[in-house]
């Protein structure tokens, strides 16, 4: 008897302590579209768990291409991605902005932004943002202070880019088709040396006497993470007995 | 049969003589010592290990993987930083980079990091309880430890116990720390770091002691009542008074407020008729724009952040005080940052008026204040006193309060037991802390705590600065502190220091390790120039870098004045480690080896402009005079090391030989551009 009292004092107590969390009040959409676009905030980089600079907008469009007002769009991402605000309605221009933050583990991370259509059927944008571990997080600003401001075409007020004034173009470090070839070595020997070590532009400055070994490995790191189409290690190959 | 009976009779069959109680009581022993090693062999860490083995079983390298395998509870011990980790117990692939396409935790090799696990270990970096053997209480927060695991946004915090100062590889910590100074957040809250240094503020807040003759009392009043509403990016924070609380405080600072001398004409005032594109052309010609930033047609702000943003400036001051400070800024407050321009009244007439039209009807449209009675300043006053008003501002009459809120020099490890926890927020540090930044007054009615207005990623960065200040920071070795760069209280002296005291020059400029970083390091600059040049540049700064926004003013100066800075800087600031004046070589052979190397082999032109017609490179500055600027020992030991000379130049080190070095001077000091004017005699 007194274990039957004690044991329902307790689930009382549990059931007291547990706040019941109330549902999010569920959307009620004014508008429904047929399409979902990205408008901006795609293939950003930051370092793991931290918000990227730019937040995430996308648009819900009808039939003809325009925006929709009021149409409804949910954010989901892999464990660890937030989304502020998760979910809402479309403003008036037909867009839906929220702030992205990762999770905790350095890589590419999918999400996915979808809305329904009149019919309810799941229309879905999906679109990838790159967590920095540390060692890319520093590449990307060693990229930030003496590499962006030729292999980065553009130019913004305060950081106007060089690109144009160059006679051989630089490659964008997300340009995968191109660097995802280059081996480390050869990547590490450009950055070292300069062009003219891989027969290259000596537009291309040697920068193994600015850097230390450990900063150019970082600057190959960060230049694999952000490369589209994503990079793939090689892999260790090993003899067969 | 009754309940007892029933005891009765299984007591009987276990317990009936002694060779059954003897039975009885052996295999109870024997359940009960089979305890201990059950629960070993059950505990959570071997179910780990067991995966692991299995993991590394199917892959090609499972052979090494196994042999650097060991079973059994593993530990990193390192006494001297208190450091007992037991994570590598379950976390077995942390150092097999050949596992680097295993995602699964808690399996996956760390990522590279700056220092060896073995020095360091786990918690100092992610926190949690290093000790724990089982995963919930090695990562969440229990009764018996209150660290859970350091969320990754945060993770830089760490790294902050140990380094004191800028970090390439913290971003977000190296930001939270300089808004901790530059919000003023350490004039209410003291910080000491763990080298004994006291953290100071590096913002601004001008002294009220005169404000009266500075502003109206209506803009006071909508100022206190919210200060974002005139400036978007004030950096006073929010403290939500009401209007009677505004209204009480401005009558206090009005009828405390002493009036001074402020500079009169200096000249006979100026025709009336003016050009009406003239003060927006001397606003920009003066490039007022370096430092102060004006919201444009578009909503964006064009400008620097050194000075206050001046998009409604014609609402806030009035016009004979800000003709004054025009004239002498330092007259009314001594520690501003802006630069004694010499302006001409003209001059002065004309940016008055062009400053005074960038005012906005709306901010003081519904503000009408009746003239303050004894009451209202009573009030005013306790309210002031009350809100550590005096923590950030001079004012005449009240105290700067000390220790005016909680020590913050401890906040990354502050016991939970000891915080308030808002209404329905998670219950751990890192939450607290951002929440407090977020939206301090959620945490009741009452507090004192000013609402600012941080962007998320700014709220973070702080969050972060703030974990870094944790107990291990306090009282680790001091072996392991990696202090910030001292501060340099550097003055130059004599009549040239009055008059770069005057000019501000460290404002912008930094020498000997004092002052800003929006203009070159002066430290060396009488190695760097030739003596006309110098003298030619203050006279009329021309920019260097076109690609450049900010830029030099040009003061108006004095000849005698031109020549008393560049005595000084030509005869002090030179670096001792090389003869600024020795002569370079310089035959036509050279210089067309110079020019070879300077266009083939080093592609020199893809930043610099050598040839205006020809070359485009803008990123560094321009050469087409550099013959007429530097000096060429200067230019040769900067291409040698272009870091040491100036410490954090984008110019890369090349590693010129001695040669090539002496070719690209002579090169470089034949390109003399446009004859420099001789300076006048002295």
């Amino acid at each position: 008897m007194r274990r039957l009292t004690i044991f329902a004092a307790l689930l009382f107590l549990a059931a007291g302590c547990s706040r019941s969390r109330p549902a999010a009040p569920a959307l009620q959409p004014t508008g429904w579209g047929t399409a979902i676009t990205e408008a901006s905030g795609g293939k950003q980089a930051a370092g793991v768990g931290m918000l990227l600079d730019q937040p995430v907008v996308v648009q819900v469009n009808d039939a003809q291409g325009s925006g929709v007002t009021g149409a409804a769009v949910t954010m989901q991402g892999p464990a660890g991605v937030r989304f502020d605000p998760a979910s809402g309605l479309t403003d008036s221009s037909g867009q839906f902005t929220t702030s992205v933050s990762l999770g905790g583990v350095a890589g590419r991370y999918q999400i996915t932004a979808w809305t329904a259509d009149k019919s309810g059927k799941r229309v879905e944008l999906k679109l990838e943002e790159i967590a920095l571990g540390y060692q890319e997080g520093l590449g990307q600003q060693f990229n930030r202070q003496y590499c962006s401001r030729c292999h980065d075409p553009e130019s913004t007020p305060e950081r106007v880019s060089n690109y144009d004034n160059l006679t051989t173009k630089p490659h964008a470090f997300t340009e995968g088709d191109t660097l995802n070839k280059m081996s480390e070595a050869d990547l590490t020997a450009i950055i070292s040396h300069g062009g003219p070590a891989l027969g290259k532009s000596p537009e291309m400055p040697s920068f193994g006497y600015t850097l230390s070994k450990s900063e150019i490995q970082a600057l190959v790191a960060y230049v694999r993470a952000v490369s589209d189409p994503p990079y793939q290690t090689a892999g260790v190959v090993y003899a067969q007995k | 049969m009754g309940l007892r009976q029933k005891i009765g009779s299984v007591c009987r069959i276990f317990f009936g003589d002694p060779a059954r109680t003897f039975g009885t009581m052996s295999v109870v022993l024997l359940v009960m010592l089979a305890i201990a090693p059950a629960k070993d062999y059950f505990s959570e860490w071997r179910g780990y290990q067991k995966q692991y083995l299995k993991l590394i079983r199917g892959r090609a390298e499972a052979v090494t993987l196994e042999r650097r395998f060991e079973p059994g509870l593993q530990q990193i011990w390192i006494p001297e930083q208190g450091v007992t980790d037991r994570c590598t117990t379950c976390h077995l692939g942390l150092r097999e980079a050949s596992l680097a396409n295993v995602s699964r935790q808690p399996f996956r090799p760390h990522p590279p990091m700056p220092h060896r696990l073995t020095e360091f270990g786990c918690v100092v970096c992610h926190r949690g309880q290093g000790g724990a053997t089982t995963v919930e209480e090695a990562h969440s927060s229990t009764l018996a430890w209150e660290q859970p695991i350091l969320p990754a946004k945060y993770l830089q915090a760490s790294c902050g116990q140990c380094h004191l100062g800028a970090l390439a590889g913290t971003p977000q910590l190296n930001l939270g720390r300089k808004l901790l100074a530059r919000y003023g957040c350490v004039r209410c809250h003291s910080v000491h770091a763990p080298d004994g240094t006291t953290m100071q503020a590096t913002d601004d807040p001008p002294s009220l002691a005169h404000i009266a003759q500075k502003t109206t009392r209506e803009w006071m009043y909508a100022w206190i009542k919210n200060p974002q509403a005139y400036a978007s990016t004030a950096t006073m924070p929010n403290f939500g008074f009401s209007d009677a609380d505004a209204r009480d405080i401005s009558a206090f600072l009005v009828a405390q407020s002493t009036a001074i001398n402020l500079p009169a004409p200096t000249q006979a005032a100026p025709a009336a008729k003016q050009d009406p594109q003239a003060g927006a052309s001397l606003y920009g010609e003066s490039f007022c724009a370096s430092c102060h930033a004006v919201q444009n047609a578009a909503g964006a702000l064009v400008g620097g952040d050194l000075g206050p943003e001046l998009t409604r400036i014609g609402s806030k001051a009035k016009p004979e005080w800000l003709e004054a400070w025009l004239r002498d800024p330092a007259a009314y407050d001594p520690d501003t940052k802006m630069p004694h321009y010499r302006f001409s009244e003209a001059q002065v007439a004309l940016l008055v008026n062009f400053l005074g039209a960038k005012s906005d009807s709306d901010l003081l449209a519904n503000v009408h204040l009746d003239a303050a009675t004894s009451q209202q300043i009573a009030h005013g006053k306790q309210l002031v006193t009350e809100y550590g008003c005096a923590s950030c501002h001079e004012i005449d009459g009240i105290k700067k309060p000390e220790n005016f809120a909680p020590d913050l020099s401890r906040v990354g490890s502050r016991s939970l037991a000891q915080l308030v926890f808002a209404e329905g927020m998670p219950h751990t540090l890192p939450d607290y802390i951002a929440a407090k930044i977020r939206n301090p007054r959620a945490f009741g009615p009452g507090l004192k705590m000013p609402q600012f207005s941080f962007t998320p990623q700014q709220q973070d960065a702080l969050t972060t600065a703030l974990l870094a200040l944790t107990d291990r920071a306090q009282t680790q070795p001091a072996s392991l502190r990696v202090p910030a760069l001292a501060e340099s209280h550097y003055r130059p002296a004599g009549k040239a220091g009055h008059l770069m005291d005057d000019l501000r020059c460290f404002s912008c400029h930094a020498i000997n390790g004092r002052g800003g970083d929006m203009a070159p390091d002066l430290s060396w600059e009488g190695s760097a120039v030739q003596r006309p040049w110098l003298v030619d540049f203050l006279k009329n700064p021309n920019t260097l870098r076109p690609a450049l926004i900010r830029r030099m003013p040009r003061f108006n100066l004095t000849d005698a004045e031109i020549a008393t800075l560049t005595d000084y800087m030509m005869t002090v600031y030179q670096d001792p480690a090389f003869n600024r004046d020795a002569a370079a070589d310089s035959t036509p052979a050279l210089v067309e080896q110079g020019r070879q190397l300077f266009y083939s082999k080093f592609a020199c032109q893809s930043c610099h402009i050598a040839d205006p017609q020809k070359d485009k490179g803008y990123i560094g500055p321009t050469l087409a005079q550099v013959g007429s600027r530097l000096t060429p020992a200067w230019v040769f030991h900067y291409l040698k090391d272009p870091q040491g000379m100036r410490p954090g130049t984008l110019e890369p080190n090349q590693n010129l030989s001695d040669a090539d070095a002496r070719a690209l001077t002579a090169f470089l000091m034949s390109l003399k551009g446009k004859p420099v004017q001789e300076a006048k005699k002295r």
